[in-house]
């Protein structure tokens, strides 16, 4: 379980040399489940600021003082772009594939570690350059994670615009060098790196997923390069793709100014930003295949189908932007296109869920904590996506699209699936890290709260929506007479949001303590069939993934890749040993 | 299960010496592969002297496709922009696209950048050579490295050729006046010319340790990975750069 990869430094090397400046794998996987930890920590700590504001605006914070409405708006700027950047992306995309990728195609060396390194510490220079919004004079960028002009290319618009936004800039920039150096490593890994008799079809299916949220991150963070590229020209060397002519910034014309377009930036950066959606959500969705077949004790249903569902996700992932965009004033017959091809992405996703479902189905259920976090994956995967289609109306979005509504959908399917699914991988992949499970019982406890903090937070912000409370405003105050009847809502999101944030503390404590006082994992603790259990440092495989339950001439209820069927079948009829001539 | 771990073990020994002792060229000197058809044993792994640089041609591959969105985003901005306008006091549509004369220049950078991919083709292929890399892998000499040299060093002078050339674009430009920040076209056409020519300086740099890599570099594949993938780089710029000078000279 612990053993070194043949290639790893020798024991006699430090510490730092070891697990830090290495071109290991699994210490990378390590450095980047760091990276996430710091990032998840500030961007809940960020969105216990925001909750807190819109219930208590006038209560000043220790440390701080109250809360300006610049300063909610550089709150829930950063907190987006941390959480989708550095948790949502970093530890799917970049520590998941490190920790388990090489092996479950069983290798034990990536195709380019070294690229592999570098991608990391470029990861994190980003997370620093991002981090260092927070200190430059005036303050951190205030519009919003996705940075929309001409707010963003002017930094006369708003404290934090200057110096702040060009941290952002510099900071996504790097990000989408580094992913894309770590998606190249991962692809040819996948591709030419397989260990023997890993064929394409015996591939479990989180290496499919990740195969295609590389091919996405390729191509969705050069795009969004080009766009960061453009958008800095414009803000030092006097160009104006993105701003338009005629602007009118706190009162003050612009003057000169050729009529650029802000709806170019609006297309260029959702035609990264969806994409990203399935590059944070894909790794879970594979995980999720893998982890129901384990503890449900049967086989993936489908396998071929789902690898074909997991492929037009990405394919068809790529062509849905749009839906983002239907207030933005684009061409209303493009947002009906869009609308298509988003309802139609449901089709392959809704396969997926169905598939999920009839594996739990009559299934037996064994509910560790994994699981747990797996179905609760399932449930927001489900209770998100279903407001999904309504949003993929553009009539119905032009009343939804700045309301809370949308707040809810994209933390149900993306932020909560996302996390629980992530704890899921942790939970389930923890004793490769320690060799030593983590504590059941704080681990459902865990789950527990969370999923009920998480529903509390995030239904009722449908219900807000649909009553019109607005996105984006720090305070409900103004004419309007429905807010003063919102408030009860927004107090009780607030408390919901408390009460999950602080079930993370059990996470934390008990990722903690069970590295050193948990049970310890042996071989293979959840009898799992993929390579990265197996006791051999080069597997053969053998057979297809996730052979659970009763199969040809067997005697345990679960047959590793690694391992053949018993030969005692009619599938070999020449002795054991023996090769046919 | 120990009937099992009989063939196992005899399958671990097989593999192992599959690799490491063959000559990196595409015809396997013995013959067949050996029969070995068991498809349990089958991987892309060991699949001869060639996977190496198949792996190191999928990476840049992976980069490649990478850098084609980049230019596509950049090139999606030209096609969008001439159609931003605003409407001015007296309800009229402005249009503030200007197109730019082309400096006549660029034909010729065009035509050295053809020529370039001419060249490290041609140094490529020597590398690849059959008798020339048997003759290399045996250690009886350098014929390959020595044929490719000089098409190598010919393309290093075209290509700083042609980034002197985009420098002289450039400065006959901003002699008319125009620079990055001038209109619309402008920008565009500094921003396409300039990512493209860092692009070429990179590939430069790639060269210039691809030449220094055929001469240090014990190993025959490792010298073929090196120009190989320097030379599939070089091929792409010069295909982004055809579809980009076509882009500025028929679409202003």
């Amino acid at each position: 379980m612990n053993a070194e990869p043949a290639h790893s430094a020798a024991p006699s090397h430090g510490f730092l040399r070891r697990r830090v400046f290495t071109t290991e794998h699994r210490a990378l996987a390590v450095l980047y489940l760091l990276i996430g930890l710091a990032a998840v920590i500030v961007g809940t700590l960020l969105s216990l600021v925001i909750r807190i504001h819109r219930v208590w605006p006038t209560v000043p914070f220790p440390l701080y003082g109250i809360l300006r409405p610049e300063d909610y708006l550089a709150v829930v700027t950063m907190h987006g772009t941390l959480m989708v950047f550095f948790v949502l992306t970093v530890v799917p995309q970049s520590a998941f594939p490190n920790l388990v990728l090489a092996e479950q195609i069983g290798t034990r060396r990536m195709a380019f570690p070294r690229l592999n390194a570098t991608a990391f510490w470029i990861t994190l220079a980003s997370f620093l350059a991002l981090l260092a919004a927070f200190f430059v004079p005036q303050g951190a960028p205030i519009s919003g994670w996705t940075s929309y002009p001409p707010f963003s290319a002017i930094a006369a618009t708003g404290p934090g615009q200057g110096a702040g936004m060009d941290c952002w800039l510099a900071s996504i920039a790097l990000f989408c060098i580094a992913a894309v150096a770590s998606s190249a490593n991962f692809l040819a890994t996948i591709v030419a790196r397989r260990g023997p008799g890993m064929t394409f079809g015996r591939l479990p299916l989180t290496v499919w997923s990740w195969l295609t949220s590389s091919a996405l991150t390729v191509i969705a963070f050069s795009a969004l390069f080009g766009a960061a590229l453009m958008l800095f020209a414009d803000r030092h060397f006097g160009t104006s793709f993105f701003i338009p002519a005629g602007e009118v910034i706190n009162g003050i014309a612009r003057s000169g100014g050729a009529s650029g377009s802000p709806m170019l930036w609006l297309h260029l950066f959702w035609f990264f930003g969806h994409p990203e959606v399935y590059i944070s959500i894909l790794p879970g969705m594979g995980l999720a295949s893998a982890l129901l077949a384990n503890f449900t004790r049967r086989p993936v249903l489908g396998y071929r189908f789902m690898v074909i569902a997991t492929l037009m996700i990405g394919f068809l992932g790529l062509g849905v932007w749009g839906h983002h965009m239907f207030v933005s004033g684009m061409n209303p017959y493009a947002g009906t296109a869009f609308g298509l091809t988003t309802i139609a992405i449901a089709v392959p996703s809704s396969a997926e869920v169905l598939t999920w479902l009839a594996m739990l189905f009559r299934g037996r259920l064994r509910l560790s904590t994994p699981m747990l976090f797996t179905l609760g994956f399932i449930s927001f995967f489900i209770s998100g996506g279903l407001t999904g289609p309504i949003l993929a109306q553009p009539a119905l979005d032009a009343y939804l699209h700045n309301t809370f509504f949308v707040v809810a959908h994209f933390h149900l399917v993306m932020a909560m699936a996302g996390v629980f699914s992530l704890f899921a991988g942790i939970y389930y992949w923890y004793p490769l890290l320690t060799g030593r499970l983590m504590n059941e019982m704080l681990g459902k406890a865990h789950f527990w709260i969370s999923l009920i903090g998480a529903y509390g937070t995030f239904f009722p912000m449908h219900l807000a929506g649909l009553a019109g409370e607005p996105r984006h405003y720090a305070q409900l105050a103004g004419p309007v007479e429905s807010f003063p009847s919102l408030i009860p809502v927004e107090r009780g999101i607030t408390f919901a949001a408390l009460t999950l944030a602080a079930a993370q503390l059990i996470f934390l404590f008990n990722v903690f303590r069970s590295a050193r006082h948990g049970d310890r994992a042996g071989e293979n603790p959840w009898r799992a069939t993929t390579h990265e259990w197996s006791p051999d440092l080069h597997p053969i495989t053998r057979g297809e993934p996730y052979v659970y339950g009763p199969y040809p001439g067997g005697t345990k209820d679960f047959l590793p890749q690694w391992e053949l069927a018993a030969p005692a079948t009619s599938a070999q009829p020449y002795p054991s040993g023996a090769k046919p001539e | 299960m120990p009937a099992t771990f009989t063939r196992h073990q005899v399958e671990t020994e097989k593999r192992d010496t599959g690799y490491g002792g063959k000559p990196p060229v595409d015809r396997r000197p013995t013959g067949g592969g050996g029969g070995d058809d068991n498809w349990d044993s089958r991987s892309s792994r060991h699949g001869g002297p060639r996977e190496l640089l198949i792996r190191y041609r999928l990476a840049v591959l992976s980069g490649l496709a990478g850098d084609f969105v980049f230019f596509a985003v950049l090139v999606s901005a030209f096609f969008v922009r001439p159609t931003a306008g605003h409407i001015d006091a007296g309800a009229n549509f402005v249009s503030d696209w200007h197109p730019i004369a082309i400096p006549p220049i660029l034909w010729i950078n065009t035509a050295i950048l053809l020529l370039s991919s001419l060249t490290i083709e041609v140094a490529r292929r020597q590398l690849f050579h059959e008798i020339d890399v048997m003759e290399e892998w045996l250690g009886l000499g350098r014929p390959a490295v020595k044929r490719a040299a000089p098409w190598l060093l010919a393309t290093i002078l075209l290509g700083g050729l042609f980034l002197a050339g985009q420098w002289i674009a450039w400065q006959q430009l901003s002699a008319q006046g125009l620079y990055f920040a001038t209109n619309p076209n402008s920008h565009f056409f500094y921003l396409v010319t300039g990512a493209h020519a860092f692009h070429l300086l990179l590939g430069l740099l790639a060269l210039v340790f691809a030449m220094a890599a055929i001469f240090r570099l014990k190993k025959v594949e490792m010298r073929q990975i090196a120009l190989d993938c320097t030379a599939w780089f070089w091929h792409a710029m010069t295909l982004f750069w055809i579809f980009l000078f076509i882009l500025l000279v028929c679409y202003q």
